[in-house]
């Protein structure tokens, strides 16, 4: 029992309530939605701190015993999810000081975007199925309100592409969870890793596959991820970040939870399957950068491509490539949130996303060419920065089990993805400017820029530091590997048994 | 019983499917709610018909006997029931927006995102 498990999903509740209650004051709802996302990064550590040192921590709602109640679980994947969503919370939070059109705060951003905060802590933390469907659908109805804020023609469009699909993702997650309650009996995650074992295998492998699509639409992997660059660009760019941050990983988060605790008496098929849709996941998505030239759209491709390899390590199924999913994780998830807030940066000083009518940046800017630099450089897995090191260990992991292909095509990506980045350098920073671009919007006071840089300049830090000194966010990612491929100890600290 | 279920299961499936794939927004949403329905019933159907035995212990008795309905099944309906009214009375909003901004009820027209 610890009652810190329940405050990453309270702390979000109770700041938005409050939030909510001093609508008509901007002020007052930045204050509190500030110190609300500092709470939860500071609680979030806090947890981590525990559940590394001793151990899963479980806390049984309403003294329920499992497998009867429903039980929240921070092991040390879960407490790494919440920790990155507190960090990445702050850090867009003080972003969109700067980057909001006010109408959007009269419009309860804020309340939102932390209802949005309580949803994927939610997922990350629940220990029980039913459960994790309820916080998918808490945060999917804030990020729709979100996406659709603002009522331009393209975010409608995108809205109506992302609610469809999600909507319909859902259905075919609660369709999964009403077989599998039929066939066990149970919703707890850890009690249905011990009864499926019993269960025919067939029915099994296609609960399996149920859960793969309906989590596949979530997270974005191939072939299920048309919706994500139809609306992931139309967005004010705080949003788009958050969500590029945040919503598919909680979909990874998922598959990477079934598949090493519930599904895994078949891995020859599942596993197999997984390791085929990385690699055209991969593939696929850095292809379809490639053919942009708007930089939302771009990174928004590159979201995809970055799932193939988290997923990659889940399909290996070892522990080195376990460790390889989650620092990829979190890596991902810090560099590909800045590229989306530099993104953000350039638009503020020359009103343009699109490649064609940018130009002369370093020029203009030459400290913000650097801070795209190390983002860039990460995401293509340019050493000593992070990207490198979660690359090393997915191809090590990889090759460890004589997967030749799957690395074949990852080392391909990479230098695809690194393409890319130096599309992205060559046109909006190396060449002079043309003659196409729009008028340059009004010059952004120096304590504008500085709020709009604070986050960028706090996560190229970040990406550098897990660069310098990968051993000691190594040791945390060898440790949830081992965990989340040893399930009998989640097993155990939840039913309070052995297996 | 359940045979007759499995049957309008795969029935509002079927149909929710076709209303999806139709072009017109608001044949998508009903698609969308036939959808939700059809996996609503299937956790009803999945969970075990029990019929005429409700979960309750009666005089004679200190503990629930066998066989009796399973209560459960109909809690989570009854909370997906909820969400998915939440989300379907949300996308009906969203859709009229869109038609406004728009002027369109035709999916294959609202394409500029996508190029």
């Amino acid at each position: 029992m610890n009652n810190l498990v329940a405050l990453p999903i309270l702390i979000p509740l109770l700041t938005a309530s409050i939030a909510m209650v001093g609508w008509r004051s901007r002020i007052f709802q930045r204050v509190v939605a500030l110190v609300g996302a500092a709470l939860l990064l500071g609680c979030s550590l806090a947890l981590l701190y525990q559940s590394s040192t001793e151990g899963i921590q479980v806390l049984q709602m309403g003294a329920w015993i499992a497998p009867f109640g429903i039980s929240l679980v921070a092991d040390l994947l879960s407490s790494i999810m919440v920790v990155i969503t507190g960090l990445m919370g702050l850090s867009v939070l003080i972003y969109s000081l700067a980057s909001n059109n006010p109408e959007y705060e009269n419009f309860g951003y804020y309340p939102l975007m932390h209802v949005l905060f309580m949803g994927v802590n939610g997922a990350f933390l629940t220990g029980d199925i039913f459960n994790m469907y309820v916080w998918f659908e808490v945060m999917l109805i804030s990020s729709f309100v979100l996406l659709s804020m603002g009522r331009k023609r393209s975010q409608m469009e995108g809205a109506i592409k992302y609610v469809t699909l999600n909507f319909l993702s859902s259905g075919i997650f609660l369709a999964g969870i009403g077989i599998i309650y039929g066939v066990t009996g149970t919703l707890n995650m850890a009690d249905l890793s011990v009864k499926l074992a019993d269960a025919d295998p067939n029915l099994t492998i296609l609960l399996s596959v149920l859960f793969l699509i309906a989590f596949g639409i979530k997270s974005g992997v191939f072939p299920l991820f048309f919706w994500l660059p139809a609306s992931y660009h139309t967005p004010p760019i705080a949003v788009t970040a958050i969500f590029a941050s945040l919503l598919t990983k909680v979909g990874v988060y998922s598959l990477i939870r079934v598949f090493t605790l519930i599904f895994i008496a078949e891995p020859e098929f599942t596993h197999h399957l997984l390791l085929f849709i990385a690699g055209m996941t991969m593939l696929t998505g850095v292809l379809g950068a490639a053919a942009h030239y708007e930089i939302r759209r771009i990174l928004s491709f590159h979201i995809i491509s970055q799932i193939g390899y988290i997923v990659m390590g889940l399909g290996l199924f070892t522990p080195l490539g376990l460790a390889g999913s989650v620092f990829f994780l979190v890596h991902n998830i810090i560099v590909k949130t800045n590229l989306f807030l530099v993104g953000g940066v350039i638009n503020r000083l020359r009103g343009s996303y699109h490649l064609k009518k940018l130009g002369g940046l370093y020029e203009l800017n030459p400290m913000l060419g650097i801070l795209f630099l190390i983002p860039a450089f990460s995401i293509a897995g340019i050493p000593p920065l992070s990207g490198f090191w979660a690359k090393l260990m997915l191809i090590k992991g990889g090759l460890d089990i004589e997967a030749y292909v799957v690395v074949g095509v990852a080392l391909v990506v990479s230098i695809l993805t690194l393409y890319s980045m130096t599309k992205i350098w060559d046109q909006a920073f190396w060449k002079p400017e043309p003659d196409t671009s729009p008028a340059r919007p009004d010059k952004p006071s120096a304590f504008e820029l500085s709020l709009w840089l604070a986050p960028v300049i706090l996560l190229a830090v970040i990406t550098v530091v897990m660069g310098l000194f990968p051993a000691v966010f190594f040791d945390i990612a060898m440790r949830a590997g081992e965990q989340l491929m040893n399930p009998a100890e989640y097993i155990e600290a939840v039913l309070g048994q052995t297996p | 019983m359940e045979t007759l279920l499995a049957f309008v299961i795969g029935g509002l499936y079927a149909a929710g499917a076709y209303m999806l794939l139709r072009r017109n927004l608001v044949k998508l949403i009903i698609g969308l709610a036939l959808v939700s329905q059809a996996a609503n019933l299937l956790i009803f159907t999945s969970a075990g018909l029990t019929r005429a035995h409700p979960p309750l212990v009666d005089q004679y008795h200190q503990r629930l006997i066998e066989p009796h309905a399973d209560p459960l099944p109909q809690a989570l309906i009854l909370t997906a029931i909820v969400i998915g009214f939440a989300i379907l009375a949300f996308a009906l909003v969203l859709f009229r927006c869109a038609y406004q901004t728009a002027g369109e009820d035709d999916l294959d027209q609202m394409r500029s995102t996508d190029l």
